[in-house]
């Protein structure tokens, strides 16, 4: 256990200026996805309540493709699936992109949490209070105006409790990434326990570790909770 | 096109794994949520210590590092506890240890929704079922778990998705799964985005399959209970 974390603490926590260190890696994965994720799931959530069927379905399907499948699953798609197609060796772009471990984890994790957080979004959005709207249309307020200023100020803080949970889930998550080879916590303690056959004290150091971040971000989730949901504390 | 190589009953078999590998670690999270329900709300202060920790901590520390934790350390334990007690050595094949250690992780997320649940069923149910002379394990059965039910069961739900899915892990511990089929297939064929957009859709299929049955079985459970029809 010592040995482990005089060994290998320097690649879990600290720099040598040159590589990303485990936990830097980690919580890069998880705020490029929560980013990309939140990027995308609030025009898709206003889709996803559309009145128009066309736009609705597409928002539908995303959603049920990423959330009905296994993350590990959909970065196997993405990371060996897609390079494995013929096409994607001619175009060079591509071909830079998909070889990359962490581009096609990013992409992968930004894509499935964002099909989840459509899904909260859309559910907050759609607990509108109707008489809101209502009030706003009187007042003479255009549909992005009233999205802007009405629906998704309240529909967001709403989402808050929900959405928090979500992002803890995705912090679980980014341990696949260490099956992409990108070098994150979980790979580092991977890699401890390959040096040492000592499963359990390489294992308990990234548990720790993931904890500690855990118990952070639902800490920070709950004072924003306290800030943007004061108007409902009794 | 659309032809499965010759790898169509080894990835109906992973298929297979996968669904047994699920419903047993469903049914061990269950067990193990009702005990640490029953924990967190009993009046011994030393249970409720051990069912908040262990709630605590498995909740914030990712699946798939538990997983490994105690995937590996596991056959070591019993390894150690088998020399010490000059027993034959055990060995547990990944099946086993995966359900072990899924249904050790959700039983910490089961616990929650339990606990939830149960708060939920009002007081006076217990009180007027004892009043009756009902024995504590009968009253449970026939009066407090029906009704808990219903309030647990979109938390189980849901908690079934998680584990659903979470089973895909299972094949990075070496348990030839619906995903670790669909690999090797990929692998002998060169066609892995074929192959493992087929073990995607089988998981697509199991899990509408899953939500079919919520819904029967929210029906089940809502008997009796008036509902607002719009």
């Amino acid at each position: 256990m010592i040995y482990i974390i005089q060994t290998y603490g320097k690649a879990f926590l600290f720099s040598d200026g040159y590589n990303m260190t485990g936990l830097a890696m980690t919580l890069w994965l998880l705020v490029a996805a929560c980013v990309i994720g939140f990027c995308l799931a609030v025009p898709l959530a206003i889709l996803r309540n559309s009145k128009y069927f066309l736009l609705r379905a597409p928002v539908w399907l995303y959603c049920f493709l990423f959330t009905g499948t296994p993350l590990y699953v959909q970065l196997l798609v993405i990371y060996t699936g897609i390079y494995s197609l013929e096409f994607v060796h001619h175009v060079p772009s591509l071909n830079d992109f998909f070889r990359s471990g962490i581009d096609c984890t990013i992409l992968a994790f930004g894509l499935n949490t964002g099909a989840y957080t459509t899904e909260i979004f859309a559910g907050a959005i759609r607990d509108t209070n109707f008489g809101e709207v209502d009030a706003a249309r009187s007042l003479g307020y255009s549909t992005p105006k009233l999205y802007r200023r009405i629906i998704l100020p309240s529909a967001l803080r709403r989402a808050l409790p929900v959405y928090s949970n979500e992002v803890i889930l995705m912090l679980h998550s980014t341990t696949l990434a260490f099956t992409a080879t990108v070098p994150d916590i979980l790979k580092i303690a991977n890699d401890a326990y390959s040096a040492t056959y000592n499963p359990f004290a390489a294992f308990i150091v990234a548990a720790f570790l993931y904890a500690c971040i855990s118990f952070t971000l639902i800490f920070s989730f709950r004072k924003a909770e306290a800030h943007f949901l004061a108007f409902q504390k009794r | 096109m659309f032809s499965l190589d010759g790898y169509g009953p080894q990835i109906f078999a992973g298929a297979v794994t996968t669904v047994e590998l699920s419903l047993l670690s469903l049914l061990g999270s269950f067990l193990l949520g009702l005990l640490g329900a029953s924990a967190k709300l009993s009046k011994s202060r030393t249970l409720f210590g051990i069912a908040t920790a262990y709630t605590t901590l498995i909740r914030a520390v990712p699946d798939l590092v538990l997983m490994l934790l105690i995937f590996y350390s596991l056959q070591i334990w019993l390894n150690d506890a088998t020399d010490y007690f000059n027993l034959n050595d055990i060995n547990l094949d990944p099946f086993t240890s995966g359900v072990i250690t899924l249904g050790f992780i959700y039983g910490a997320y089961f616990t929650e929704t339990f606990r939830g649940a149960f708060m939920a069923v009002p007081k006076g149910q217990m009180e007027a079922a004892r009043s009756f002379g009902m024995k504590p394990l009968y009253a449970f059965r026939r009066i407090l778990f029906p009704q808990m039910m219903r309030y647990a069961l979109p938390g189980l739900a849901n908690n079934w998705q998680v584990i659903l899915k979470s089973t895909a892990l299972v094949s990075l511990i070496g348990l030839t799964d619906v995903v670790k089929a669909s690999q090797n297939a990929g692998e002998g064929t060169f066609r892995t985005f074929y192959f493992t957009s087929i073990a995607g859709l089988i998981y697509l299929f199991l899990s509408s399959v899953s939500k079919l049955v919520q819904v029967y079985l929210t029906r089940k459970f809502s008997v009796g209970v008036r509902q607002v029809v719009f």
